[in-house]
């Protein structure tokens, strides 16, 4: 709007006191300018990307003769019906660490939030401090936790837990490595923080009074959570189930490094597809598949949980 | 009946601290094999005390490299990501510009989407260019990642910032550029040093996109991918666990010279 006035303006006859200047000339383009460098960035490797993924997966050919685009959209259907058990592994398994993350992180988010008093920041390190040790490493470390005649295994038979799981398809006999118990626990583990940290947030935000005000209302304190706590924190819900759904459903280092070959994900597929068969047509689609079924999903989520800012 | 009540009382925390337990429970197991000296070539069983990983950490070959890479590769793309993070959140808050709502799903989605679908089509742009895989494209894919991450962090801190103190600046008559260095930028300052902590911490221990878009350089994370399948050296150990003790410093001397700070202006 400030070049606008000069621009109308007349041409001052004396160079006009500087008080009298716009504060600052706020260039039309300077936003444009701003984003321009990092836009370019996302535009070209990762939308562009997402167009070249596109055109590979209705490409057919070979590695020796070259690939050329033929419309064929059968490798969509073919990929599908070979791999439905791995997308349907990937939708479970990643759902059921969702769940368990949300269950498991949303005591500690709470503790943190209203119990921790002084030592609330040193638990929030705590949180955080593991990811500085490389998440491959930690992911590691649960081959030793679980290892077959192990203490955590041991423990597990002798309370007959272990009897339960393998009778529902969890575990396999006495080992708990290699088997879908393993790789959830192991996805679990991995996106827990990242569902505690926005759990936290949206809890610290709580006014303490509601609380008290819902006791003073003759609420007990489980209803005071289930009619208070719990609906003001769902944004924090929300965007943690996402943050770990979302990860979980294309990861393939768990399955890789605590399942077996019965328990490839998604993941698993799309990456020996792409680094090891050298199939690039299927695993594009898979991976657009994968793309497209997270992306309707997540739209869906957020329209019917009704929060609209996620970032 | 007074158990049953106090149990009732600190149910919340009881199973916090079990899962705080459950977090932190794979880190006690790196530190304590980080003194195993495995038979085989695996180190997941106990066998005897020592102290050789700590001693010679650089002891086994091509370990020591991959760290120093890794470490170069996290330092340009937090520079990188933190540069156009910032410019762009500035943007974001600050101008009124057309097309908001595509920029803002622009930048929303790269959070949004599996990292093996970025790593896949970003193999499949680079494939078809024929672009030679290493360093540079792991470079390009890491500032891809890191930079939606900065605008979140550096765009919060911006938000609440008062405009007024710039507008004072001006009054006293600071330039543009003066408003900007010495006003500005020190107030936006954690904004973006949490956006660069972020980004070198996603960088550092990118797997699932390096490992696509890498050919055949190998940062660390592909380095323990691959003693996964070969053999893990106690090193890795010894290694995780100093990152771990260095980060958990670094944060509480960060706390501590803030707190101090605080109590100075008070």
């Amino acid at each position: 709007m400030s070049t606008l006035t000069e621009a109308e303006a007349p041409p001052p006859l004396a160079p006009a006191p500087t008080t009298a200047k716009p504060p600052r000339k706020r260039g039309r383009w300077t936003p444009y300018l701003l984003l321009a460098p990092g836009l370019m960035w996302l535009l070209v490797f990762f939308a562009m990307p997402m167009v070249y993924q596109a055109s590979t997966s209705v490409q057919t050919g070979s590695l020796e003769e070259g690939y050329k685009v033929t419309w064929h959209f059968a490798t969509y259907w073919d990929a599908l019906s070979e791999y439905y058990p791995q997308f349907l592994r990937s939708v479970l398994y990643a759902g059921s660490a969702t769940i368990l993350c949300l269950l498991l992180g949303y005591p500690l988010a709470y503790l943190i939030a209203f119990r921790a008093g002084r030592w609330r920041n040193l638990i929030l390190i705590l949180v955080i401090a593991p990811f500085f040790t490389s998440f491959l490493i930690r992911t590691l470390a649960w081959k030793t936790i679980l290892s077959d005649g192990g203490p955590v295994v041991g423990a597990l038979n002798s309370l007959h837990v272990l009897d339960v799981t393998s009778w529902l398809g969890l575990t396999a006999g006495d080992r708990v490595l290699a088997t879908p118990l393993a790789v959830v626990c192991g996805l679990t583990y991995n996106f827990l923080p990242f569902m505690i940290l926005p759990l936290y947030t949206s809890l610290e935000r709580i006014d303490g009074r509601l609380h008290e005000a819902a006791g003073d209302l003759y609420a007990r304190p489980f209803t005071t959570f289930r009619k208070v706590t719990f609906p003001l924190s769902m944004p924090g819900v929300v965007s943690g189930t996402l943050l770990t759904f979302i990860p979980a459903s294309g990861d393939y280092v768990n399955a890789e490094l605590l399942g077996s070959t019965n328990t490839q994900m998604i993941g698993n597929v799309i990456q020996s597809q792409f680094l090891r068969i050298l199939d690039y047509p299927t695993a594009a689609a898979l991976s657009f598949i994968l793309m497209a079924a997270i992306l309707l999903m997540v739209t869906v989520y957020i329209r019917k949980s009704g929060t609209e800012d996620l970032v | 009946m007074t158990f049953v009540n106090w149990l009732k009382r600190h149910l919340v925390v009881i199973a916090g601290l079990l899962t705080l337990g459950y977090l932190l429970l794979p880190n006690v197991v790196v530190t304590v094999f980080s003194f195993n000296q495995p038979k085989g070539r695996f180190n997941y069983e106990w066998q005897t005390f020592s102290t050789d990983a700590w001693t010679d950490p650089c002891g086994v070959a091509d370990l020591c490299g991959s760290l120093a890479l890794s470490l170069q590769l996290a330092a340009w793309a937090t520079l990188g990501a933190t540069v156009l993070g910032t410019l762009i959140a500035f943007a974001l808050v600050r101008y009124r510009f057309r097309a908001r709502g595509a920029v803002n799903s622009l930048i929303f989605l790269p959070m949004a989407m599996p990292e093996v679908v970025m790593a896949a089509s970003l193999l499949t742009l680079f494939l078809n260019l024929g672009t030679q895989l290493g360093f540079w494209t792991i470079l390009i894919a890491h500032i891809m990642f890191c930079l939606s991450f900065v605008v979140v962090a550096v765009k919060a801190r911006v938000m609440s910032m008062d405009p007024r103190l710039e507008e004072a600046a001006r009054d006293l008559y600071a330039g543009p550029v003066q408003t900007f260095v010495r006003v500005t930028l020190p107030i936006a300052a954690p904004g973006i040093a949490a956006g660069a902590l972020l980004a070198f911490a996603l960088s550092f221990d990118d797997f699932i996109i390096t490992n696509f878009n890498a050919g055949a350089t190998v940062t660390f994370p592909m380095f323990v991918w691959g003693s996964a399948q070969r053999g893990t050296p106690v090193q890795i150990n010894a290694i995780g666990t100093a990152m771990f003790l260095v980060a958990v410093l670094v944060v509480v001397a960060g706390m501590v010279i803030g707190n101090r700070r605080k109590r100075q202006k008070a």
